[in-house]
């Protein structure tokens, strides 16, 4: 798949000897055999200078014609200042671009005076249009090839494992379904058989509309509610203990509808009856 | 032919480099370096779920335990074993019309590999049913609603409760006395609805009792309304990671 990089020894050799992490040693190390190969092909490394930059578009408007109207770049290294523009030169150079060279009015806003010219993009962002972004470094890898291999693996072992289940279980099918012949055992799939065991103690409106719909609203709301802005377990115990609660709650509740509810629903014990259960 | 001329021959040319882009993997010239590492996750159509680096402690298994990624592969895996069982499956019931729960019995015992997927379907079901609820609790136990994750929590309810709904009305399809009476006791539960109780059931049996309307009406809830709605806020869910910025933590 991959052209295998050779890293260079000397490099990594010197990291390691500095004390970098054996991760950042190679990295660098194969940043440098690139380097060299690219240096041994006669390519040149990093940005081009400024006069170089100038005579590659000048060759290239040669060659290739047409272009906008933008003028010859004066480059900035002339521009004193440490390489940057002073404001004059800024604006003359704006002026001359619109397509006027030098500090009349532009006559036409960036709009091409000759039809030779296609199109012209500008966009003016306002300070407030640019969203800042303060995010700290953090310790990131690549996710290829680290993320999506492990994703890779999730996934192949889940499968596996679903393969092998549905290879041995094979899924319940009971006889055709009869509106008139009720069964002895009457039961929701199991992840519903929390509220019907809510529904042997509260009338059904309670149980199955209040109740559950309370419980939805109040999982809805939680990051809400949750002011804490701590993420540590040891700084959020009433978050987590009312949390556990809940899930214990609907555990317990579900276990009890599964397993320990027989006939008409009666609370019988399993190794007595039997299992009531299907999934 | 040596191995790196079938190679430039397979890649180097016009139809290969028009499938896969500039630094892709599969690319004449990839280097396993920083520089192709990156170009080949902003150049993949995975690109719209992942960034091109994420945070190392979001790798470590035990921070997501791979929990939304598998409920996600749940639903992929169940979308294809269900359009299988679509070739082979017609919403129809009734007194002489029994042909829902005939084509049930001929999945698995004339079709090849019927029972199978028949199976992966079911088990995959409950899978993802089980895996979301706990992908939930991972969630809330890392505190990874917190802001600005507020809101894809909510979201994140909202697809337990649609995950809920699809393994609920596939629960009806198979049309036998286990399905009649399992979903019975549902839809009774939708009748004491607040006001609009009787009304809120009409709509969701397709008459005042559970029949071949109901089938109908929970079948195309099943395989076309429900997903649906489901791949939009998964979408929202997906999208929202990113712009939370990725993984919440490390705790
Ligand atoms: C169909 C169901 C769902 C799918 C496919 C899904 C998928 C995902 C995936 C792939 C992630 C990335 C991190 C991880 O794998 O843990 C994620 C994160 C998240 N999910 Fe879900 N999810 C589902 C349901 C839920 C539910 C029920 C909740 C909560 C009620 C939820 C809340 C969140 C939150 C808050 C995050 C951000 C977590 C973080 O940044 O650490 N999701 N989800």
């Amino acid at each position: 798949m991959s052209d295998e990089v050779q890293i260079d020894q000397e490099v990594y050799d010197r990291l390691i000897g500095e004390g970098k992490s054996e991760r950042i040693a190679r990295a660098k190390a194969k940043a440098a055999s690139v380097r060299k190969a690219k240096i041994a092909e006669g390519q040149s490394l990093g940005p081009r200078s400024a006069d170089e930059a100038s005579k590659a578009l000048e060759e290239f408007r040669a060659n290739a014609g047409g272009g906008g109207v933008a003028t010859k770049t004066e480059a900035p290294a002339d521009a004193g200042g440490g390489g940057r523009l002073t404001p004059e030169q800024r604006a003359a150079r704006v002026a001359a671009s619109l397509g006027n060279g030098g500090d009349k009015q532009p006559a036409s806003m960036g709009v091409p005076t000759s039809g030779e010219h296609t199109h012209r993009l500008l966009a003016l962002v306002p300070p407030a249009g640019i969203q800042q972004v303060q995010s700290k470094q953090m310790d990131k890898v690549y996710t290829w090839p680290h993320l999506l291999l492990v994703e890779f693996v999730a996934l192949l072992a889940a499968g596996s494992l679903l393969l092998i289940v549905s290879f041995f279980l094979d899924a319940p099918l009971g006889s055709l379904a009869n509106p008139n012949d009720v069964p002895a055992i009457n039961k929701a799939p199991w992840y519903f058989m929390g509220l019907q065991e809510l529904l042997a103690y509260f009338h059904p409106m309670v149980a199955g509309i209040t109740l559950p719909g309370v419980f939805a609203v109040m999982l809805m709301a939680a990051p809400y509610v949750d002011k804490n802005p701590s993420a540590k377990p040891e700084n959020r115990k009433v978050a987590v203990l009312g949390f556990t609660f809940f899930c214990v709650f609907w555990g317990v509740l579900v276990i009890i509808g599964s397993f320990i509810r027989g006939a008409g629903y009666e609370w019988v014990w399993p190794w007595i009856t039997g299992l009531g259960f299907t999934l | 032919m040596a191995k790196n001329d079938l190679k430039t021959t397979v890649q180097d040319n016009v139809i290969w480099k028009s499938i896969f882009r500039p630094g892709s993997i599969y690319r004449k010239g990839y280097r396993d370096t920083s520089r192709d590492r990156a170009l080949a996750s902003m150049n993949n159509v995975l690109y719209h779920l992942h960034p091109v680096k994420v945070k190392r402690h979001g790798l470590k298994l035990t921070y997501t335990y791979c929990l939304g990624g598998l409920s996600f592969f749940m639903f992929i895996l169940l979308t294809i074993t269900g359009i299988f069982l679509m070739f082979f499956y017609t919403p129809a019931a009734g007194a002489g019309t029994e042909i829902a729960y005939l084509n049930m019995r001929e999945l698995s015992a004339s079709v090849t590999f019927g029972q199978l997927v028949r199976n992966l379907h079911r088990w995959g079901a409950h899978a993802m049913v089980f895996l979301v609820f706990l992908h939930m609790a991972r969630v809330f136990y890392h505190g990874a609603y917190k802001p600005p994750r507020e809101f894809n929590w909510v979201v994140g309810v909202i697809l337990l409760l649609l995950t809920l709904f699809l393994s609920f009305t596939g629960y009806l399809l198979p049309w036998d006395q286990l399905a009649l009476w399992a979903v019975q006791v549902g839809t009774n539960i939708a009748g004491f609805s607040p006001v609009f109780g009787d009304q809120v059931q009409f709509v969701l049996l397709g008459g005042v009792e559970i029949g071949p309307n109901t089938l109908l009406r929970w079948y195309v809830l099943h395989v076309l309304f429900v997903p649906f709605i489901t791949v939009v806020f998964l979408a929202v869910h997906f999208w929202r990671i990113r712009k939370d910025g990725g993984i919440s933590g490390p705790l």
